[in-house]
């Protein structure tokens, strides 16, 4: 019970104090409109270099966007300790090593999966693209494993954060 | 005597104003080159979005589309350089507690924050030559080099007037206090607005009169026009131009904001 609760409730904690994006000035700038013109941008260089469909400009990008808040998340939730001198603490604290670090995944997960839904659906609405109703569990899967692994690669990058200063 | 006066006072201010210009930039453009983040990060970001746009024109347009491409992408990295940093430039200052100090020192406060956004865009210089020996050796593309001094002075004023793009949108953020976040959303919609790696001609109309009024969009053409042999001195003449503009508007709105803070009895909240 008490490791579900360092899971569940310690890492929702942790991500909402650590993750300092979560503010909508930097949230809304950085991670819904941010994707939105990274997609236009490939769109229109697909289209100068006839390549493509929109259609895999799109959706390519907009699953590539869950691996930025995963990466920089990760990052933060935990390099971010070091920056807030409570490292030592969390380290020295009798909670079980593995619900600890990794209940601060989860949050991130939902959080990329969350910015690569929301890209995938305007930048297709603005682009104007049609995805048929049957992609969209497999898209939704897809998007779902890679902001999973992305979490995985941005909890090893804070790990060496712990031993880089930049 | 009493003529030669103001004369000489005149020609002494000007002299410290082109000493504060000058050590300004070449003191922060030190220490940029200091930090691992600022280096490496800066040419290896742009780098990143440069190969894939080799890739992407190599395997669809190829032939004249990967020159225009490969200028493009050298122009790339000046802009995230600026658009990244500058945003936070004085916000930086308040973090250091520097701010108080730079605003009460004997000049006035742009000759002090001007240089420290030219040497960001300078920065990218590095990002540049990166990209360029890139395209030439890695993707082999065979760049033109017709008019090397034309192309020499459109480098210089697409680095100065984006550096005074950035001096803008340091000052026009100040009241922000995640204004690195605006920065950093710029990055995009410039490198797409101002025809880094996508013909203007493709984007939709409206978008024109807003590319026009980006310096970026007349020093990447300058640089392209410069080195396909074409005339580049107009566009060279228009980034300057807005450069002006860019830095008559950033010291206006420095003037209101100083104005303010000093009503308020604190920098730091201004």
């Amino acid at each position: 019970m008490t490791s579900l609760r360092i899971f569940f409730v310690g890492g929702l904690i942790s991500f909402r104090a650590l993750f300092s994006f979560l503010r909508p000035e930097i949230y809304i700038p950085s991670m819904l409109v941010a994707p939105i013109f990274q997609i236009l941008l490939f769109v229109y260089i697909g289209r100068s270099a006839g390549l493509e469909s929109d259609e895999f400009f799109v959706i390519g990008n907009a699953v590539q966007y869950a691996a930025i808040p995963c990466l920089f998340a990760m990052t933060f939730t935990i390099g971010g300790e070091r920056f807030q001198h409570t490292l030592g603490y969390i380290l020295v604290s009798p909670a079980p090593r593995l619900p600890l670090f990794l209940g601060r995944a989860l949050p991130v997960v939902v959080n990329g999966f969350f910015v690569a839904a929301f890209s995938l659906v305007v930048g297709g609405l603005i682009v104007g693209i049609h995805v048929p109703a049957s992609s969209f569990a497999p898209l939704a899967l897809a998007t779902l494993i890679c902001a999973f692994s992305c979490t995985g690669l941005g909890l090893t990058g804070a790990g060496i954060g712990l031993l880089m200063r930049e | 005597m009493a003529d030669g006066e103001p004369a000489a006072t005149g020609t002494r201010s000007s002299l410290r104003v082109a000493r504060v210009l000058v050590r300004g930039f070449a003191l922060h453009l030190k220490m940029m080159m200091r930090s691992s983040f600022d280096g490496l990060l800066g040419v290896l970001w742009p780098l990143f979005f440069a190969t894939i746009a080799f890739l992407m024109f190599r395997a669809g347009a190829g032939g004249e589309s990967l020159v225009f491409a490969s200028f493009g992408a050298a122009v790339m990295g000046i802009w995230s350089s600026t658009s990244t940093s500058a945003g936070s430039a004085m916000q930086r200052e308040r973090w250091h507690g520097t701010l108080e100090l730079l605003v009460s020192a004997p000049v006035h406060f742009a000759t002090v924050l001007l240089p420290v956004t030219v040497a960001m865009s300078a920065m990218g210089l590095y990002s540049m030559v990166a990209t360029l020996l890139l395209s030439r050796y890695v993707f082999g593309v065979d760049l033109p080099f017709e008019h090397p001094v034309a192309f020499g002075f459109a480098v210089v004023s697409a680095v100065v007037s984006i550096g005074a793009m950035g001096f803008l949108l340091a000052v026009s953020f100040v009241r922000y206090r995640t204004a690195w976040a605006l920065g950093n959303l710029l990055e995009y919609p410039v490198w797409l607005i101002a025809g880094f790696l996508v013909p203007l001609t493709l984007l939709p109309g409206w978008v024109r009169p807003i590319s026009w009024l980006l310096a970026p969009t007349w020093g990447v053409d300058a640089i392209r026009d410069a080195a396909s042999g074409g005339n580049a001195w107009p566009e060279i003449a228009l980034a300057l131009a807005l450069g002006t503009v860019y830095l008559g508007i950033g010291i206006a709105v420095l003037e209101t904001v100083l104005a303010s803070a000093r009503r308020a009895g604190s920098l730091a909240l201004a």
